[in-house]
């Protein structure tokens, strides 16, 4: 349909003079349909590639903390990405909240990443090139800030998972989440 | 023009003729005037409904429907917290769990709903060696689609006509190819109680049943054909648009 | 010659680019000033339409890939995942499975046209046998393209066709190993058709672009048959040609659309909504309706190897066609016996597509046959035969003068 708004009358045989008017504000209004419809039939396609109805299904998904015990973390997979669910101990929790804010490459405070203190809940990608940092395991190496320590490029992260060493530019991310019950998250 | 009628009259009569050697082997079906059918039709979504409560309670004993999530009810009318309800009172498996063994939790709305049988040697084994299709698509995998449905529903005649050798466990179906079929005549009076006050008679329940079958099989038909009725209308307008260019731009010859 | 060639756009990158690389000048040459006679009818835009429809096809047939998965455990649940979960996923296979047929009614008007005003006569013999390369290797994609859904049709249509093969004597057998790598249409089957239907359609572009050269040196045909004498007798592609073929584009894409949006299902068979089962076959196995009068041709001899034949001659004769007619006349309207046997052959393509979705069994066995004999009857003894004998009715002078003296047939321009 592109040829429509092709301008006309470069063929040298059309003849100006009466109606010449009528006949431009005809050919515009036809190019003009013309492009309309043909971007529309373009969204469909562009639609196409975003995620489907059954991936934005299974966008939230219920997490039981009980087994989780004290200082254990476990990992779940959210949107396919893993999530860190860390049962803080108090001396983690002590560590989180005592740091001076302005030492922090992305300040925030403990209590804005947290929604009980003890559980932390955070996106388990490192925010500088998209990497799974390690110490979700006891044996894992957790940095030099007891949190998490991301192998490809060296970002250390505190028990609050925010940066504090290394390349990484900010925190770990915080997932959309709320308690359903005192031992319950929905993620999402 | 003349030439472009033509080529359109011939490739209508072509496809009139496939159309045509497709049909010529269908039984007589008993045709019903849908309201999902025609260019403004849509979807009746208390039959469809009603049509729901018959495949749970009576279809869903044998035949499964695997392709289907059960949020897509969202387009007949349920609400959210309804698919919830209803997805909670299915059972389905998840798994492996830490222990590494497969476990049963309550539905959810993104799940299919689960099949009767875990797989299809289970469910012939269970029918006397016949296998309940999967209706996920059976309005459109059938010649008569909607209709055909509603013909085999409500086509069985017990005893069967004179004449018929009958094999064992076999039931007499007047559509049905061969017309010698496993399932039984399944719908009865008042085999379910509608909830809206509707009579439950075998007639009806066979049309709500393929209402809902017609939607699951093609779950976007409303929206195709809103869709289609303003893409034709904005191509007549194009169409109109270029032919008075075209008239234009040609009348300067000579 | 290390000098830039002369060029003559007035934007200057358009003229720095021109200059090293004269593409403007070949598009300008080929789609703006391309001189097409000027009393061409609308059946020469069915030529414009397939082109359209093998951007729709590959642009509809790219997205559907990225959702697709050519497994035969996936692909059928893949498909369903595409009507069901995908945004406008209904409405992309819609288009391009109605898209298929769609490109073949095009490309058979085209190819009726052709056949009429003896498009395919000197000079333009490569133009044609273009065309039928081009028309043998759509069926190949489009054969292909059925089985990826991995419904019941698409699995017993690609055992059936690849089975065709067997019916050579010694290299038939290994040839059928080959073509489904393993002892049956399997997995490894379907893996190398998803891959040859996203090659071949970039095959045929290739092969359209070879087609339109070919006809930008010879020029169009019209419906007199007979060469432009000069400027009086042509118009210039761009606006005329352009803006007329545009319309009859939209007026094709109404029926087009039609059938996406109110009977999608309609050319396609229910049979295709079952999951492939490889130890049932469906009760009445047929083709798509593109492929009947050829799959009746192969029905009606009692041969197995004959019947193989006599399909893949009923289309290797269209390549020596422009051969097989002796007629110096091109246009059948200046013969008037041919035509009526033209209008028979169309008629007898019909019949034969009829019998071919008929069981091949009676009176539709008998029919077929007789539709096969005319089909070979036709081109290789009446056309050779018929252009001796005839005596074709005057030629006009030139286009120019038989669109101003209006003759009965020649003033398309005024109708359209």
């Amino acid at each position: 349909m592109a040829q429509t708004t092709h301008p006309p009358g470069t063929g040298g045989h059309a003849a100006s003079g009466d109606g010449s008017t009528r006949r431009d504000f005809l050919y515009l209004a036809t190019g003009a349909v013309g492009v309309v419809g043909a971007a529309s039939a373009a969204w469909p396609f562009i639609s196409s590639m975003n995620p489907a109805a059954d991936t934005l299904a299974l966008a939230s998904i219920d997490v039981d903390l009980a087994p989780v015990a004290e200082g254990q973390a476990i990992t779940v997979t959210w949107r396919g990405k893993p999530v860190f669910v860390r049962h803080r101990n108090a001396k983690e929790i002590e560590e989180a909240k005592t740091v001076n804010l302005g030492d922090l490459r992305d300040p925030a405070s403990d209590e804005s990443r947290v929604k009980k203190p003890e559980w932390l809940i955070v996106v388990g990608i490192c925010t500088h090139l998209g990497c799974v940092p390690l110490g979700q395991k006891v044996t894992d190496p957790r940095g030099d800030f007891d949190g998490w320590f991301c192998p490809c490029h060296g970002s250390h992260y505190d028990t609050a998972g925010r940066i504090r060493k290394g390349p990484a530019p900010a925190n770990l991310v915080l997932p959309p989440y709320a308690f359903t019950s005192d031992t319950k998250i929905r993620l999402g | 023009m003349r030439a472009l009628k033509t080529a359109i009259l011939s490739a209508a009569l072509a496809l009139g003729l496939a159309g045509a050697a497709q049909a010529s082997e269908a039984v007589h079906l008993d045709k019903q005037n849908w309201p999902h059918s025609g260019v403004f039709g849509t979807i009746d979504k208390a039959a469809a409904q009603r049509g729901f409560q018959v495949y749970k309670e009576v279809c869903s004993a044998c035949h499964s429907m695997r392709l289907v999530p059960i949020r897509t009810l969202a387009g007949i009318g349920f609400k959210d917290d309804e698919l919830k309800a209803l997805a909670a009172g299915y059972e389905v498996q998840a798994g492996p769990n830490d222990a590494g063994e497969m476990f049963m939790r309550p539905g959810l709305p993104a799940d299919r709903f689960p099949s009767p049988f875990p797989n299809d040697n289970a469910a012939r084994a269970a029918n006397n060696g016949a296998l309940p299709p999967d209706l996920s698509l059976i309005a459109k995998a059938r010649v008569g689609g909607e209709d055909y449905i509603y013909s085999f529903l409500t086509g069985f005649e017990d005893p069967a006509p004179a004449g018929v050798n009958l094999m064992p466990g076999m039931n007499y179906n007047k559509v049905f190819p061969g017309h010698q079929v496993g399932m039984p005549n399944i719908l009865q009076p008042d085999g379910v109680t509608y909830a809206d006050g509707t009579k439950a008679t075998v007639e009806q329940e066979a049309k709500d049943v393929s209402t809902f079958l017609t939607f699951v099989a093609e779950p976007h038909l409303d929206e195709r054909k809103q869709m289609g009725v303003k893409v034709i209308l904005f191509l007549l307008v194009l169409a109109g648009l270029m032919y008075a260019s075209k008239r234009k731009l040609w009348s300067t010859l000579h | 010659m290390a000098q830039a060639q002369a060029s003559k756009f007035k934007n200057p990158l358009v003229n720095w680019i021109d200059s090293r690389l004269p593409i403007f000048t070949m598009l300008d040459h080929e789609y703006n000033h391309y001189p097409m006679p000027r009393n061409v009818n609308y059946l020469w835009a069915f030529g414009a339409i397939a082109g359209i429809m093998l951007v729709v096809m590959i642009a509809t047939g790219l997205f559907l890939a990225m959702q697709y998965s050519s497994h035969t455990s996936l692909a059928f649940d893949s498909v369903e995942r595409i009507m069901r979960d995908v945004n406008y996923g209904w409405l992309l296979r819609y288009v391009h499975a109605n898209g298929a047929s769609m490109f073949f009614i095009a490309v058979y008007i085209h190819m009726f046209r052709g056949l009429y005003y003896g498009s395919y006569k000197a000079p333009r013999e490569i133009l044609w046998i273009l065309g039928v390369i081009i028309f043998l290797v759509m069926m190949g994609t489009a054969f292909m393209g059925y089985v990826l859904p991995w419904g019941q049709m698409s699995f017993w249509g690609a055992t059936v066709i690849t089975n065709l093969f067997s019916a050579f004597p010694i290299v038939g057998d290994p040839i059928v190993t080959l073509l489904w790598g393993g002892f049956s249409v399997d997995n490894p089957t379907l893996n190398r058709f998803f891959a040859l239907h996203f090659l071949l359609p970039f095959v045929l572009l290739g092969l359209v672009i070879l087609h339109t050269a070919a006809l930008h040196v010879c020029g169009s045909n019209n419906p007199l048959g007979i060469e432009p004498k000069g400027p009086q007798d042509t118009v210039p592609f761009n606006p005329y040609v352009t803006l007329k073929d545009g319309f009859a584009v939209v007026v094709f894409f109404i029926v087009f659309a039609a059938f996406v949006f109110f009977m999608p299902n309609y050319m396609g068979h229910p049979d295709n909504y079952i999951p492939a089962n490889p130890l049932v076959t469906p009760a009445h196995i047929v083709p798509e309706w593109y492929f009947l009068p050829f799959y009746a041709i192969l029905r009606a001899i009692p041969d197995k190897l004959g019947g193989v034949i006599a399909m893949f001659g009923s289309i290797a004769l269209l390549l020596v066609l422009p051969w097989l007619d002796t007629s110096k006349v091109r246009s059948c309207k200046f013969r008037p016996i041919y035509r009526q046997f033209f209008w028979i052959l169309a008629i007898d393509g019909l019949v034969l597509g009829y019998a071919g979705a008929m069981p091949a069994e009676g009176s539709w066995l008998l029919i077929a046959r007789i539709g096969t004999f005319y089909y070979f009857f036709h081109f290789l003894v009446l056309l050779p035969v018929l252009g001796k004998l005839e005596r074709p009715l005057p030629l006009p002078n030139s286009i120019s003068e038989a669109v101003l003296k209006g003759g009965a047939h020649a003033k398309p321009m005024e109708k359209a």
